[in-house]
């Protein structure tokens, strides 16, 4: 056992688990941020993405206590309060999801995207960035769209910060 | 997962005391091969040693002939370099096709090629570019590194520290990709050196791991270029054979790829 | 129609909760005093259980209880049932093996569970899962449907002897083979379609609590259907009797079928929260879901088409072996026959059609529907034929469906299925002007000369959905009656519930059935909540599957609608002291036409539960209910046309465009029917490129990660171009028809009708990996 201390969605939070519990269930079991799932057991369907110090990162392949220290933010953290985040929006308005359980890793995931390709995004580059999601259910076709949509948007929301 | 020991080291000699200690202690970079094979019960470290966070082992630097990457650099870190994509442009391209991207930022170099799995892309890149492998005990050519399957030349509780690559004349790598997983299900990296030797070295396609195509290399060597290969025949002797490829299959690809690594190469 | 009535493409009111990480699926569930189960499972195909030893286990750190398959035999839960009884052509009954939850005496697939640990945590419990020891004796398997019919294979039920279930027909077989006799031309066409799992991305999960006090039992599940759930788990498995059973499927990840049925897993987790006297969960990984959730089709097939000098159509003839894998799921029996074979007649006239289907047993997981469920099959058989048979008349492919289009509607087919409404021509035509048909060869030319390979590929599929009526399932096997049922509450306060039986996991129900209370009464669908995946909140339904929840959920709740608006009407007169015959609902207010006189909807429903100012006779209460059951199926339709280049030097193939062309009837809510289309269309290209699952000659599953078996990538998939054609279904009032499955149906045929067009060689079987397709060209 031993004591994780790391910030979470801006607050301090610390957590007695066993070295080897994962981040994911760290967050889920411990923090009760149940917005982060499990799709798969090989890494490969990021159903778990957050962000560790603004980088989009498969929760359920790091240990909870590699991440201790860490700024980890889920998708439960990036609203402002009831203001969505543009990504939010974008999925939504775009049909993005249907059953939702993928739907927090693709937005943590995507929010990455446009963060690293800031204003130079096009269809091609988002299906390849997409690579580490797997949604079964909207065939990604709307999930582009969305992805697409919210660049703009965030563009036009740091024009404006 | 079965429970085991977290550690932290800060220092590469902290790291190998505490591998020491442990009664079967693993090193951990960015996880994302260790933590899978636990998750699984495959692998049950009583001591987990995480490298990821020791500063001696980040960084990349680029001098003159040689580019030498940290191990436990991520493969992020690695695209992004601006040295990188001056000095050896084929590397950063590979690291750019490997995994995902949320794999790409915690992956390190050190962690690919001590795992040695058949299907990664860098040990590819190693052998062709005739890379050193600096540990905190010797320096191991990569020839001699890779020794099949899941298998090197590292002894217990050895940490490697560094890769070292001699920048070519030309070098390219291109894959094609296992349709489920995403690893290669067959890549080819060709180097032409400075000193205009050619080493081609393939992955994904033999059964004991990453291999040197030498009669791709007597091709390219007489003639650096695409058509070159044009009525080379590759081997499918010893190929590995699955349901998403049969060793002819492979045999074709490393021809292929050899040809579009060439053609990427310039 | 209003901004959020029928056919507004209404954003989706339950998206909030998703993208905010506030969904709440079975694995989110907490209850005081949890424990977490984790199956034992067999590491054979087919083995004899010797022995369970737990004497190490049952003492490890944090064990709450072990349980054998023994134990549930002793208990007397009942073994699995399949819902669908079919007769075979000697007139004899289907021969069903017995499936109990865990396995007692005998393993016939890897991953059939043999016993359960149960702990404080779910580390605990596969830790002391690995000192159980449970000595098999392993038997020879049956990996695949040759394995199971050869002479002398491994027999894996006493009661099914050379492992047939049942071998069943359906048409006139004489009068076909006079048809065959008759042909000018006959195409035939041996087609493998393969084995696929169906992977929500939720994995499927349940929690059972028992409350001693009340003897009552609660069930949280990953299902489509919880009513059936309770229904089964109450009537066949003896676990609760169902008034003292609650089944709640809350936010469901996924499910394309295979969450309908009721598994070993939720059955344990109820039976053994009242054997350990805590609630236990369960929570499937990857490998547990790869393993365990019903498969979906696996068929071996060979069909043939007879064509007269004309080419017209005279006869179809199929013969089909289906894998059920090793028990027989909950509505197995039905995919390769009813939802199958009746749909062989695709959109074309045939006068005769024979088919036969022998299901059989195999040593691998069981197989059930998934999306599609039988049509896919159906489709891909009679468009490869099609197709086949144009490039073997040498004719152009949509000429030739053209020419055999059924054009006269209502038509009846040889295989049961009245076809009522639809206008395949209409459908062809849209998808071949959106692809610029007339232009591919010129492209197909222009591609060449740049050393690619491009094809084009139709697929003019049908479907069949909704199905009905009860009465009619019922004659053909079916264990259940196929309606559903609708409750609308009138709140005092003028906000309406609408309880539906219709389950939704991602298929927006929470929003388009708001919008038909947003068209009828025209109040906002802020104001509308539609409830549903609670027994203890819903009267009994029947869940959502076969693209089923618009044409018969949606008509139940109109149904219900239209009692409560009658009511409401007289009340409203009343109020205003007019004839309840000039009383017109508009905005949400009732108006006495041609005047001003009007009142609100909240004051009716408020005048309705204070009762001081009713209709003489009239009972309090604005609330109605209505059950529904169709008349007939309805028919989907349309037209997929896949255009693609392929890299001959390794097989790879890329899309250049897909379009689609579709007529679901009257659409609800556009974007939605979109976004259901773009997902069949996905895992209808999953199963022609990437997707299959494998065994070896052992039985053991090659692909049970997403390691090996691949799914559909962003980065695999093109954009699609839809279109909609629309005939009105006659069927229902809201003349809808549904679009779950359509692009599952129609595409895979689409995709390898392009790809051999591309590469000139016919023969290639799915998933046509880069693999499969260079060895097709090269040999």
């Amino acid at each position: 056992m031993s004591t994780i201390k790391l910030t979470v969605n801006g607050k301090a939070v610390s957590a007695d688990v066993e070295d080897r519990t994962l981040l994911v269930h760290l967050l889920r079991e411990n923090l009760n941020l149940t917005g982060t799932h499990v799709g798969c057991d090989t890494s490969q369907c990021g159903a778990c993405v957050v962000h560790i110090d603004g980088r989009a990162v498969k929760s359920c392949t790091v240990l909870a206590g590699q991440a201790a220290g860490s700024n980890v933010t889920t998708i439960e953290g990036i609203s402002k309060g009831d203001e969505l985040h543009p990504m939010q929006l974008a999925f939504r308005d775009n049909h993005g999801l249907q059953c939702g359980y993928c739907t927090p890793g693709m937005i943590m995931s995507s929010i990455d995207i446009v963060h690293r390709h800031a204003g130079k995004l096009d269809e091609e580059t988002v299906r390849q960035e997409l690579e580490g999601n797997i949604c079964r259910c909207t065939g990604y076709h709307n999930i582009v769209k969305a992805v697409l949509d919210a660049a703009g948007r965030m563009k036009v929301s740091q024009a404006a910060e | 997962m079965y429970e085991t020991i977290y550690h932290r080291p800060s220092s590469v000699d902290e790291a190998v005391a505490l591998f020491g200690k442990g009664s079967d202690s693993k090193y951990l970079a960015g996880g994302h091969t260790l933590i899978p094979v636990m998750k699984q019960r495959l692998a049950a470290p009583s001591d987990v040693i995480d490298l990821g966070k020791i500063k001696e082992l980040i960084g990349i630097e680029a001098s003159g002939d040689t580019l030498t990457i940290k191990a436990a650099t991520t493969y992020f870190d690695i695209m992004q370099s601006a040295d990188v994509k001056k000095s050896i442009p084929a590397i950063a391209y590979l690291t750019s096709v490997l995994g995902d991207p949320a794999v790409r930022y915690r992956g390190t170099i050190g962690g690919s090629i001590a795992n040695n799995d058949p299907a990664a892309d860098f040990p590819a890149a190693l052998v062709s570019l005739g890379a050193t492998v600096k540990t905190n005990k010797r320096s191991i050519a990569a020839d001699d590194f890779f020794k099949g399957l899941f298998t090197t030349a590292l002894e217990d509780g050895e940490i490697i520290t560094q890769v070292s690559f001699p920048v070519p004349a030309k070098a390219g790598y291109e894959k094609m990709r296992h349709p489920a997983s995403r690893f290669a299900l067959t890549g080819v990296f060709v180097t032409k050196t400075k000193a205009g030797d050619v080493r081609v070295a393939a992955t994904g396609a033999s059964q004991n791991g990453v291999m040197r195509v030498p009669v791709i290399e007597t091709a390219l060597k007489a003639n650096w270029s695409a058509g070159a290969l044009d009525s080379v025949k590759v081997s499918d002797s010893g190929m590995l054979a699955d349901i998403h490829g049969s060793a002819a299959y492979r045999a074709n690809l490393v021809k292929v790829m050899a040809q579009r690594a060439v053609t990427a190469a310039g | 129609m209003g901004v959020e009535g029928i056919g507004a493409s209404v954003v989706r009111k339950e998206d909030r909760r998703f993208i905010t990480g506030k969904g709440r699926y079975v694995d989110d569930i907490k209850i005081v005093g949890l424990t977490h189960a984790h199956f034992i499972r067999s590491p054979h195909a087919h083995a004899k259980v010797k022995s369970i030893d737990t004497s190490a286990a049952k003492d490890m750190p944090g064990v709450v209880g072990i349980l054998t398959g023994q134990q549930i035999v002793d208990d007397k839960v009942g073994n699995l049932i399949c819902g669908w009884a079919i007769t075979s052509k000697d007139g004899t009954g289907m021969k069903m093996g017995a499936w109990p939850a865990m396995a007692p005496e005998t393993v016939r697939f890897v991953g059939q569970a043999v016993a359960v640990v149960i702990a404080e945590t779910k580390n605990q419990a596969k830790d002391a899962a690995e000192a159980v020891v449970v000595n098999y004796e392993e038997l020879p398997a049956a990996a695949d449907i040759r394995a199971a019919i050869k002479q002398g294979a491994p027999q894996l039920h006493p009661e099914a002897p050379g492992n047939v279930i049942y071998d069943w027909t359906i048409g006139d077989e004489a009068a076909t083979e006079a048809a065959f006799k008759a042909a000018a031309n006959v195409v035939s066409l041996d087609i493998t379609n393969n084995r696929l799992v169906p992977n929500a991305m939720e994995p499927r999960a349940a929690i059972g609590e028992y409350n001693e006090a009340e003897e009552h039992f609660t069930l949280y599940t990953t299902s489509q259907n919880p009513h059936v759930a309770r229904l089964v788990l109450s009537a066949f498995y003896n676990i609760a009797p169902e008034h003292k059973l609650r089944v709640v499927a809350p936010d469901v990840g996924g499910g394309f079928g295979s969450k309908i049925f009721i598994y070993p897993e939720e059955m344990v987790a109820l039976w053994a929260s009242k054997k350990v006297g805590r609630p236990v969960k369960w929570t499937g990984d990857r490998t547990e879901a790869f393993l365990t959730d019903a498969h979906g089709r696996d068929h071996l097939t060979n069909a043939e088409l007879a064509l007269d000098a004309n080419n017209k159509i005279t006869g179809l003839r199929v013969k089909t072996y289906a894998n059920l894998g090793a028990y027989m799921s909950l509505f197995s029996s039905s995919v390769p026959t009813y939802l199958y074979a009746t749909l062989l007649s695709g959109q074309y006239n045939i006068p005769n059609i024979f088919a036969e289907v022998i299901s059989v047993y195999t040593n691998t997981t069981p197989v059930d529907a998934y999306r599609g469920a039988g049509r896919p099959e159906a489709s891909f058989v009679v468009e490869r034929l099609l197709e086949t048979a144009a490039r073997q008349l040498k004719v152009d492919p949509a000429e030739l469906r053209r020419k055999n289009f059924i054009t006269q509607f209502p038509h009846q087919t040889p295989v049961i299925m009245a076809y009522d409404i639809g206008d395949f021509g209409a459908s062809l035509d849209s998808a071949m002007k959106a692809i610029d048909y007339a232009g591919f060869p010129a492209r197909k030319a222009k591609a060449k000369s740049e050393g690619k390979l491009r094809g084009i590929g139709l697929s003019c599929y049908i479907e069949a959905c909704g199905i009905a009526p009860s009465k009619a399932v019922g004659s053909l096997g079916a264990g259940v009656g196929l309606w559903e049922s609708a409750e609308v509450r009138v709140n005092p306060v003028g906000t309406i519930e609408i309880l539906t039986g219709s389950h939704s996991h991602g298929q927006g129900h929470e929003t388009t059935f708001c919008q038909l209370v947003a068209e009828r009464l025209g109040v906002p669908i802020s104001q509308v909540q539609i409830v549903h995946g609670d027994t203890d909140k819903v009267q009994f339904g029947m869940g959502t599957y076969g693209s089923r929840s618009a044409a018969v959920g949606l008509t139940a709740i109109l149904k219900a609608m239209e009692k409560v608006e009658a009511k409401a009407k007289k009340i409203a007169a009343h109020a205003l002291e007019a004839s309840e015959s000039d009383i017109v609902i508009e905005n949400g207010e009732f108006k006495v036409t041609g005047t001003d006189k009007s009142i609100a909807l909240p004051m009716v429903a408020l005048a309705a539960y204070t009762a001081h100012n009713l209709p003489d006779g009239m009972e309090p209460g604005l609330k109605e209910g209505a059950f529904y059951d169709p008349t007939n199926f309805t028919f989907p339709a349309g037209a997929y046309i896949c255009e693609l280049e392929v890299d001959a030097a390794t097989g790879k193939t890329s899309f250049v465009n897909f379009v689609a062309a579709d007529d679901f009837g009257r659409l609800i809510n556009p974007m939605i029917v979109e976004g259901q289309v773009h997902g069949g269309l996905a895992q209808g290209i999953g199963q022609a490129l990437l997707e299959g699952a494998v065994y070896d000659s052992s039985g053991q599953l090659l692909t049970a990660s997403f390691m090996d078996y691949a799914m559909p990538r962003a980065d695999d998939l093109p954009s699609f171009k839809l279109n909609h054609t629309t005939t009105l279904c006659p069927g229902n009032p809201l003349g809808v028809k549904g679009c779950g499955e359509a692009g599952a149906i129609g595409a895979s045929a689409a995709v390898i009708n392009a790809i051999t067009d591309a590469i000139g060689n016919n023969k290639l079987e799915m998933p046509a990996t880069p693999d499969r397709v260079w060895h097709a060209i090269h040999g």
